[in-house]
Formats: structure tokens, C-alpha cells, sequence
């Protein structure tokens, strides 16, 4: 049953202290879940040695204390709890619901993208929000999620010219990922609308209402519900 | 309240300790001292723990005032140090008094000194680190940069030993460096001829060099495919988008990316190189990860048996 687990991965040397392991090249969530039970085993099994770990879509960068082991030793524990793995089904994540208020006041690109996709606006909103999508990776900036995947009617490339501001709480969709933009930031990104909840607090705890793994569903409301909950359009440039 | 006024913030000084780590999985970068010899230096002169908070001054142009009495040292890139007006040497701890101006001046070889305060600054802590980022808006105050008003607190002096380090020790700042590369993550998208280009070639430090890349220009180097599926990104990852032109990562780097990376610098290497200006001419040099572990167990090992000179 595990033999197939450990067809394919690969561990490659990425720094002086960081090796990253290959799970597979595509999007999957089976590769996402193994990544994340590679994340939890290795936390333990790399104990005082270990610095931090990057998971992504289908990679983990596993960086190390240089004074505390070296790259054959770390590599050989990866092997170990590489064999260890289950043949994973896709995970149980938890399932967070984001309301989300769609509308061309707060996604300037919505129209663009349904014209393209030769779909109503209406048909995009519920494409987008009928799905269940999985976090992938966290990244670029703090607490943005990748969400993944789209459906295939509603991907689109990103903009030609990047934004030089993007609203707090911006949804937006980049190939068949999608987002919620956790702060004001550049971004190139096609916006369809805007989500109130903070996907990043400092302050707040824990951080963020979602963590790689995760399950999201998009909530549509109203504009008024989108206030309601404390939203804010936020500027665009 | 004891510390320091911030007369004159300078081009970029940043409230930095060693760095933030564990909070990559929120997307957290790890900031921290561009240069980690220098700042771990300024600290030991002035007999801190390693991971103390000190100030990162880029390029120069900071003007304190003191509140408090204290040992206070300058270590790094050479600008001009003066207390009161005169002239002081650096590497060296200096005893300040409530009163006291402290100046420091604009370079004239590298670019970043790290000054660093008996007792280090009370800059309270956010996800376990002082480091500022300020792309993220994350440590230091706020998540800026330091401005003009600021007071950096920091307790009074007690018994505290100071430390001069010997001319011998002082690390020397070039303008034309070879920096030490392991090739790694996607090096298989490069040819041997692309390899054997990015080896062999000058490369010029371009105006786009700051704490989160250095960005180089010279020979293009062209992986065999554009983009990847995006993956962490480590420090001092070379990595090499669609102009074939490197861009080596640093401290405030993004956590995850997708262009193709021919591997990695040391980050003996990545600490001299963030002492270069634009105009500045690096060439790379291919070493394997076992050169590498040793260089950095050997650099830990020299530094801890160097012994500076008692002063105070």
C-alpha cells in the first residue's frame, strides 16, 4: 500500500540548510494531504534540529540547524517518514465558510471575466461559490491562502499590468487559484469581489481563520450583509 | 524612561534581531541582519546574547541622542562614527552619557553597520522576533522604519563589560567579490552551457538590490522552462524569471514562489554581498552542500575563539 507513497518523491538539495521534498507536479489533494502529514511527522522527528518548513502545492522546503545536523542525516529522516505515509485520501481539513460579497463595485474585474468566460456574472458567482476549495500553500505575503482549483470555466490569466493597490479582503481569481487578499498590496490578480473577514491579524489568535489543508467555502451575501459584518470597499488603483 | 531619541533616522535603519523563525506557515518572512557577522559582532562587543536587538543602518545617516548612560559600539560597513563631534573608532565600545550626540555618518566602503547597546533596546516583540519587515509592516515599531522622534528604550547601565575587536579581526569590505553558490531546486532546467555561463560570468548589482533581493545583471541564463508549481523559497535561493537575469534572495524575501532557482548562496556569501552598492561586480562560484556545512561550522568556531579585547 505505501509502495506507491514513495514512487516519485523526490528530496533535492535547495540551500546550506534546506532540502525540499518532491511529492508530485501537479495540483492534487492527495499531494497537498501528504504534504501536510509530512509537515506534522517531521515537526517531531526533526525535533531541535529544525528551523522551519515551507509547505506548498505539492513540495516541502524543510530547513535546518546546521550546528545541530547535516544534510545526510536530515535527508535520511525524510526518507523514514516519506515510507511512513498512508496512502492518504485527500484529508479532513476544516471547513471555514467566507462570506463574500460579489459585485462590480467590489470586483472591477468581474464583468471582464465573464465576458471572456462567455458566461453571465451571475454564472461566475455561483461557479465560484458552489465549489469547495482546499488551501494549498500560504505565502507571498502574510496569511494570503492559495485556494485551488476553480473551476475551469471561471480561470483566468492575471492582468497584464499589475495593480498597484489592491483592497484588504479583495477575492481573486489567478489561473484556477483563487484568494482572498489578507492586506492592501500590489497585485495582479482578477477581482471579483470582497470578503470581510480578515485573513491576517497580528492580533487577533490564532493569526488566521484558515491553515494549509483547510477546506473554504464561499458565502455569497449582499452589500448590506457586506457592511453589516464590518466590510469596507477599500480603494483601487 | 531611559534610551535613545531618534534626531535623524537615516536613509533605512531597521530595528532588527536576529530573525523571526517558525512562522514561515503563515507566510511570515524571517528578516534579521542582512549581514549576521557584523551584527552578531556588535552585540558580543558590547557583551549581549547573540539574538539581542540592535539597529541595521543602511548606507548611513542616523543621529541619536542619548538619555541614559550606556556602552554603545558600531560594527560593519565603514561609516564614520562620532560622539559628540569626534571622531571614534569602530568594532570598538564607546561609554555614552545622558546628553550625548551620536552620529553616524554615511559610508564610504559597504553598506550596512549595526549599532548595538549595552542591555540591547526593549522593542517589544511580535511573533517571537523584534526584526522589522516592512513590507509585511511586521516588528521593529509598527513595522516601519525608524523615523525621526522615535525613542528606542533600553535599560540603564549597570555592570556591563566592553569590548574593542583587534584591526587584525575586522572583516575588510570589497567592491568585487566572488560569492559561493551550491547549485539545487530546479539546477536540472539549466544546461551544462547555461551553468557553465552563470560560472563564468561577471555580474553588475543593480538599484534594485534591496533587503528583500539583490537583484544582478549581466549574460542571461535561460532555464528550460518558465515557471514552476510555487514552492518555498530559502535564504539566498538565485532565483532566475523570464529575463534570465538572477535575483538572489534574502532576508525579507517572499516565502513561496514560482520561477525556476539554480540554487542557493551561502549565507557567509549572502552577507557579503548585501554589503555592496549598485555598480558593484560579483562573479559565482559552484561548491557542494559538504563545503558549504563545513565553511559555516568553521566560520561559527573561529568566531567563538576570537577573542576580543577587554576595554571596560
Amino acid at each position: 500500500m505505501n509502495a506507491m507513497v514513495n514512487n516519485g518523491i523526490k528530496v533535492e538539495v535547495a540551500g546550506e540548510n534546506a532540502l525540499i521534498v518532491y511529492f508530485g507536479e501537479k495540483t492534487d489533494p492527495r499531494v497537498s494531504a501528504q504534504v501536510q502529514q509530512a509537515v506534522t511527522i517531521l515537526e517531531s522527528e526533526l525535533s531541535g534540529k529544525l528551523i522551519d518548513m515551507v509547505p506548498s502545492y505539492a513540495s516541502l522546503l524543510v530547513i535546518y540547524d546546521m550546528l545541530a545536523t547535516d544534510h545526510l542525516e536530515v535527508r535520511s529522516i525524510i526518507r523514514k517518514v516519506v515510507n511512513q505515509l498512508d496512502e492518504a485520501t485527500s484529508g479532513e481539513g476544516n471547513l471555514v465558510t467566507l462570506p463574500a460579497y460579489y459585485g462590480t463595485d467590489a470586483g472591477p474585474d468581474l464583468e471582464a471575466l465573464a465576458q471572456r468566460a462567455e458566461l453571465s456574472v451571475e454564472e461566475v458567482i455561483k461557479l465560484h461559490s458552489e465549489m469547495e476549495y482546499r488551501v494549498y500553500a500560504i505565502g507571498f505575503a502574510p496569511g494570503f491562502a492559495y485556494l485551488g482549483e476553480v473551476d475551469e470555466r471561471i480561470a483566468a490569466p492575471r492582468l497584464s499590468t499589475p495593480r498597484l493597490k489592491v483592497p484588504r479582503g479583495a477575492i481573486a481569481i489567478a489561473d484556477r487559484q483563487t484568494a482572498v487578499y489578507p492586506a492592501v498590496s500590489p497585485g495582479g490578480w482578477n477581482l471579483i469581489g470582497l470578503c470581510p473577514t480578515r485573513m491576517f491579524d497580528p492580533q487577533a489568535e490564532p493569526t488566521m481563520p484558515v491553515q494549509v489543508g483547510d477546506r473554504i467555502k464561499f458565502n455569497p451575501i449582499s452589500r448590506e450583509e457586506f457592511f453589516a459584518l464590518g466590510g469596507e470597499l477599500g480603494e483601487i488603483q | 524612561m531611559s534610551g535613545f531619541k531618534v534626531l535623524q533616522p537615516g536613509l533605512l535603519t531597521l530595528i532588527q534581531d536576529a530573525g523571526r523563525f517558525g512562522h514561515h506557515r503563515i507566510g511570515l518572512t524571517t528578516g534579521g541582519p542582512l549581514d549576521a557577522l557584523a551584527f552578531r559582532w556588535a552585540n558580543r562587543l558590547v557583551d549581549n546574547p547573540a539574538n539581542t536587538t540592535a539597529l541595521e543602518v543602511s548606507i548611513g545617516g542616523l543621529v541619536l541622542e542619548a538619555e541614559t548612560d550606556a556602552q554603545i559600539v558600531l560594527a560593519g560597513a565603514e561609516m564614520p562614527l562620532k560622539i559628540n563631534g569626534a571622531e571614534q573608532d569602530r568594532w570598538h565600545a564607546h561609554k555614552v552619557q545622558a546628553g550625548d550626540k551620536i552620529e553616524v555618518g554615511f559610508s564610504t566602503q559597504g553598506a550596512r553597520a549595526y549599532l548595538a547597546v549595552s542591555g540591547g533596546f526593549d522593542v517589544e516583540h511580535s511573533f517571537s522576533s523584534s526584526a522589522t519587515v516592512t513590507r509585511e509592516g511586521i516588528g521593529g515599531f509598527t513595522g516601519e522604519k525608524l523615523q525621526q522622534g522615535d525613542f528606542l528604550k533600553c535599560k540603564p547601565l549597570e555592570e556591563h563589560r566592553a569590548f574593542r575587536l583587534p584591526e587584525e579581526h575586522r572583516p575588510d569590505y570589497f567592491d568585487d567579490i566572488t560569492l559561493r553558490v551550491i547549485t539545487g531546486y530546479q539546477q536540472h532546467a539549466f544546461s551544462d552551457y547555461q551553468k557553465r555561463l552563470f560560472f563564468s560570468s561577471e555580474y553588475t548589482v543593480t538599484d534594485r538590490a534591496d533587503r528583500m533581493g539583490y537583484r544582478l545583471e549581466g549574460p542571461e541564463v535561460k532555464p528550460s522552462f518558465d515557471g514552476i508549481l510555487s514552492e518555498g523559497i530559502c535564504h539566498g535561493a538565485i532565483q532566475i524569471p523570464a529575463d534570465g537575469q538572477p535575483i538572489v534572495l534574502l532576508n525579507d524575501r517572499q516565502t513561496i514562489g514560482g520561477y525556476p532557482k539554480i540554487g542557493s548562496m551561502i549565507s557567509m556569501d549572502t552577507a557579503r554581498m548585501a554589503q555592496l552598492l549598485p555598480g558593484s561586480k560579483v562573479s559565482f562560484e559552484e561548491i557542494t552542500i559538504d563545503d558549504a556545512h563545513n565553511l559555516h561550522c568553521l566560520a561559527h568556531v573561529r568566531f567563538n575563539n576570537t577573542q576580543p579585547e577587554q576595554i571596560d
